[in-house]
């Protein structure tokens, strides 16, 4: 019974207008297989990574700045070389890219949340809490988020001492980047919200009586979450940016957790020195990965959007 | 008397604040705008019965729809559900369960998410009027087939429907709590005639049946002639004419409700000008002295220009105007 | 020769579940000076049909196969910079929504005269006084001061009017008007219709008006078309479209609208709805819903055929199986 379920439901999504648009757009298909094996690469690195970076046994310092396996000295044990510790650049960067991609995801999902309650509430309960909710979003979006980030990493590095704040430094990273980016959902949900309100079927729920909280999440919410789903791409793309900023000015994760943006630091020591590929590769990793996830925002935006059909 | 009245409505105001932002406003020294979209409207809608409301655009008929079922308050006067203050009847879901709505867009009245089973059920189970999930389905079953949908529509979405099948599941829906008064916000007005035929039709069956007491806003007099059995005329917020219908339509008396019935097309017509009213409809901000519809009467003097009308008792019908109370009929 | 021809006018939207044929071998005529209504349930296309003849098809809508002939000239080929010189000149449009044709940042004067000279050699000095003359002769009060007013300083009312203006004052010899008074309160619709009436009869301008009211139509229109489902179902006077409609259709879609004159215990009522494009039944697609179908309607589909003083699509009608006329009516 819901196996027949699930499976027309999937039928009805691979018939769906959305899916065929995404089969006719060369663009989405292809930064979606790219964002697929980057994700796919990161998720199963304990899997599949030729390395464990963060095994310091198997390190060994003779190791240590091999270039790529493709030039002169390579070997082919650490195809994109090894940094300056002799840790393997490929299983770094599918380690950092994991850890990458849980900061942006988490922290997205955290100004998601965030900000789709706030939207919800201020489009929906009244011009008072309206007003309020909407002059600080107004007034968090005239800096940068990345400052905003800065900042309330900069609060709490000073507030707890420094053996927990290395503990709890991913959190922190999360909190900071996800409080960072509410206000873009916080706008977009109040603004379908105040659509949706006046709206005959919300006016239907509210003539027999059904609460405000009720009507919010059960009927409001599934009609606002679309538009939701398009910012939350684009803004994944910029939260892995954020963090990959924060760790390369050096606020960000320690190097015993280096994600994409500390690898790209540590290797920004060895550019000059002419061991490129401990920067490089990273770096090309958190381009194709960020302007993979943007491009399907981007295309998930036009597609939704009907006035572009 | 009181138990044969379903609702009444007494001396009902209803004022929008239509004013600027608070901030442009002080800057501005801007006065407080003010809409009086229903000013001292009072009627009675015995049991069984249909009263129709009947104006143009921003005669404030929805807005009484709105007040009727307690989705907006009034400024001023009283409402009473089977003699009970309206927010005190709404606060009992045993009689708040009693009143509902149809609304007049059947694209926006019906949330998109929802399968048609989830949204006829809603009623049901805001009240907890079925005991059991089995139950549920069985009432959503039955009521769509008494709206003349089958029980297997239920599984499918808002977006499957055409407009008038889309009525039927808004009436399905409004039936489900089993209420004694429905009112009809322009319930017809978006759909097509041959449709809005049957929509009347089943409308009417539904009444005869479950002797329902309908509240119902129109702009098209030729629906409420089908409908009604009081008529009330709305102009820029007041109830210019109240009476039975049948009285109306053969001998209206307020101005403009003869000139109203003049401007309607009809088949009858053909090849046929109508008369005209001459004007528009003024702002409700800003509305004219004295009675509201002097600017376009053909019947208006000084008095009229200066002094609101009160309503007066002609035959069964109240008029509100003072040429028809002084028995003037000419200009 | 009549002043617009359209010979089974085919329209079709590719889409990716198929090619949808939106209408479906229409034909008629409208001859100079002739008001045509078009009716119709919304689907039915007729405001397609409008749409088409000034080709301002929605794409990607094309017009797959016929003919369209305006004094006696193809104009369903044409490339869209002709298309823009007849516009205006030749065939003016009125549309639902006034606010959709008024450009909200120019004055109405602006866009009377910019439409003028667009059509006509005249000066800036006589392009204006002939838009103040047309103002005036569609009933704007003060037209020579209203007439740098911006659209929004007009009623609803009014705008429609200056919209009627801006769509003869190229003197064009026909008018499409698609639903022109629909978004307006009936007492200001009685003004604008006996508007668009007075106009075309002291012009001599033809009107195709195109609206879902019967009413409007019983009183403006010399002859009606009725359609169904991409197609025309009956085309006749108005009079007998009225009173003796020879396509069950028509018959039933009269009987469904309830009369200011008299009440009924029961409205006629056609049950059903009008087929979606992507499933019009084989034959008569108005045969699920026929109180008259019979086994020839299921298969063969109807083309007009004359029934009396109207053409009706309608097998009932044809002349060689039965008589003439079937006994309603």
């Amino acid at each position: 019974m819901s196996e027949a379920r699930a499976a027309g439901r999937l039928a009805r999504a691979l018939d769906s207008d959305l899916f065929y648009s995404f089969r006719r757009s060369p663009v989405a298909v292809f930064s979606a297989a790219m964002a697929l094996l980057l994700v796919l690469g990161a998720v199963l690195a304990p899997l599949i990574a030729p390395h464990d970076p963060f095994d310091l046994v198997s390190l060994n310092l003779m190791d240590s700045l091999l270039p790529p396996a493709f030039l002169d000295g390579g070997e082919w044990t650490f195809p994109l070389g090894t940094d300056n510790q002799g840790r393997d650049m490929l299983s770094g960067i599918m380690y950092g890219a994991r850890i990458s991609l849980t900061v942006g995801v988490s922290a997205v999902l955290f100004a998601v949340i965030v900000g789709t309650v706030l939207g919800l509430l201020a489009g929906y309960a009244g011009e008072a809490i309206d007003a309020l909710l909407m002059r600080i979003a107004d007034v968090q979006l005239t800096f940068p988020a990345i400052l905003i980030a800065l900042l309330v990493d900069g609060v709490i590095r000073a507030a707890v001492p420094r053996d927990v704040h290395e503990q709890i430094e991913v959190y922190v990273l999360i909190f900071a980047i996800g409080i960072s980016r509410w206000p873009q959902f916080a706008r977009t949900v109040r603004g379908s919200t105040l659509v949706e309100r006046n709206k005959d079927y919300v006016m239907a729920a509210r003539v027999i009586g059904l609460s405000s909280v009720r009507i919010m999440l059960s009927h409001i919410l599934p009609n606002v979450i679309g538009p939701v789903l398009v910012i939350f791409t684009l803004t994944l793309g910029l939260a892995i940016l954020d963090e990959a900023t924060l760790s390369f000015l050096g606020v960000g994760l320690p190097p015993t957790q280096p994600s994409l943006g500390t690898l790209i630091r540590i290797g920004n020591d060895f550019l000059f020195s002419g061991e490129w590929w401990v920067t490089i590769f990273p770096g090309l990793a958190l381009v194709a990965m960020v302007l993979s996830i943007n491009l399907l925002g981007d295309w998930l935006r036009d597609a939704l959007n009907p006035r572009l059909r | 008397m009181a138990d044969e009245t379903v609702l009444e409505a007494a001396g009902v105001s209803r004022v929008f604040d239509v004013s600027s932002p608070w901030l442009q406003r002080t800057l501005a020294r801007e006065p407080h705008r003010l809409l009086r979209a229903v000013d001292d409207v009072s009627f009675t809608i015995p049991r069984g019965t249909t009263l129709a409301l009947v104006g143009e655009s921003g005669c404030g008929k929805s807005t009484i729809a709105r007040m009727s079922v307690g989705l907006l308050a009034p400024s001023a006067g009283d409402i009473l559900f089977e003699g009970q203050p309206l927010s005190a009847a709404r606060a009992q879901p045993g009689l708040r369960r009693r009143m509902n709505m149809i609304f007049q867009d059947p694209y926006a009245s019906l949330n998109p998410r929802w399968r048609v089973r989830d949204i006829v059920a809603e009623p049901i189970r805001a009240f907890a009027m079925a005991k059991s999930r089995a139950e549920i389905i069985e009432r959503v079953g039955a009521l769509l087939a008494r709206v003349g949908l089958s029980a297997q529509d239920g599984e499918k979405y808002p977006h499957e429907f055409s407009g008038g099948q889309r009525q039927r599941v808004s009436i399905a829906r409004a039936l489900s709590s089993d209420p004694d008064f429905l009112v009809c916000d322009e319930p017809t007005s978006a759909l097509d005639v041959s449709v809005q035929a049957q929509i009347l039709n089943l409308m009417k069956d539904l009444q005869r049946r479950y002797g329902l007491t309908y509240l119902f806003i129109s702009h098209n007099l030729a629906v409420v002639r089908h409908m009604a059995d009081r008529l009330g005329v709305m102009y820029l917020g007041r109830i210019v004419e109240l009476g039975p219908a049948e009285e109306i339509f053969r001998a209206p008396r307020h101005p403009y409700t003869r000139l109203l019935l003049d401007a309607i097309p009809d088949l009858a017509m053909i090849g046929r000008a109508r008369a005209q009213v001459g004007g528009e409809v003024p702002s409700p901000i800003d509305p004219p002295p004295g009675c509201t519809f002097h600017p376009r009467c053909p019947l208006a003097n000084a008095r009229c220009r200066a002094e609101k009308p009160a309503v007066t008792l002609i035959g069964a019908s109240q008029v509100a105007c003072h040429a028809v109370a002084e028995g003037r009929t000419e200009p | 020769m009549a002043l617009l021809d359209v010979q089974n006018l085919t329209v079709e939207f590719p889409t990716r579940r198929g090619v949808l044929r939106a209408l479906d071998g229409v034909s008629f005529s409208i001859e100079a000076g002739e008001v045509l209504g078009v009716v119709g349930e919304s689907g039915a296309g007729k405001s397609l049909t409008g749409a088409a003849i000034i080709g301002l098809l929605e794409p990607p809508g094309r017009i797959a196969g016929g003919r369209i002939l305006l004094e006696g000239s193809r104009i369903d080929d044409l490339s869209q910079s002709q298309l823009r010189r007849i516009r205006g000149r030749r065939i003016g449009a009125i549309f639902q929504d006034p606010l959709t044709t008024l450009n909200p940042l120019y004055s109405i004067g602006r866009q009377l005269i910019e439409t003028i000279r667009t059509h006509l050699k005249l000066s800036e000095a006589d392009a204006r006084k002939r838009a103040v003359r047309w103002l005036e002769e569609v009933g704007i009060p003060a037209a020579a001061q209203r007439i740098d007013a911006y659209p929004h300083e007009f009623s609803g009312g009014q705008r429609q009017r200056v919209v009627i203006a801006l769509a003869l004052c190229a003197e064009p010899a026909l008018v499409i008007a698609d639903e022109p008074t629909t978004a307006l309160d009936v007492s200001i619709q009685a003004q604008i219709i006996a508007l668009l009436k007075r106009l075309a009869r002291d012009h001599g301008t033809s009107v195709m008006l195109i609206t879902h009211d019967m009413g409007v139509i019983a009183e403006t229109a010399d002859r009606v078309a009725v359609m169904y489902a991409g197609r025309i179902a009956e085309i006749g006077p108005v009079a007998e479209i009225v009173r003796t409609p020879a396509h069950p259709y028509t018959l039933g879609l009269m009987g469904s609208i309830p009369s200011i004159e008299h009440r009924v215990e029961r409205l006629a009522q056609i049950d059903g709805a009008m087929p979606r494009l992507t499933a019009i039944p084989q034959g008569c697609a108005f045969n699920p819903r026929c109180p008259r179908v019979f086994a020839r309607c299921r298969i063969e589909r109807p083309d007009l055929l004359p029934a009396g003083a109207t053409e009706a699509a309608c097998w009932l009608h044809d002349a060689t199986i039965r008589p003439l006329r079937a006994a309603h009516g």
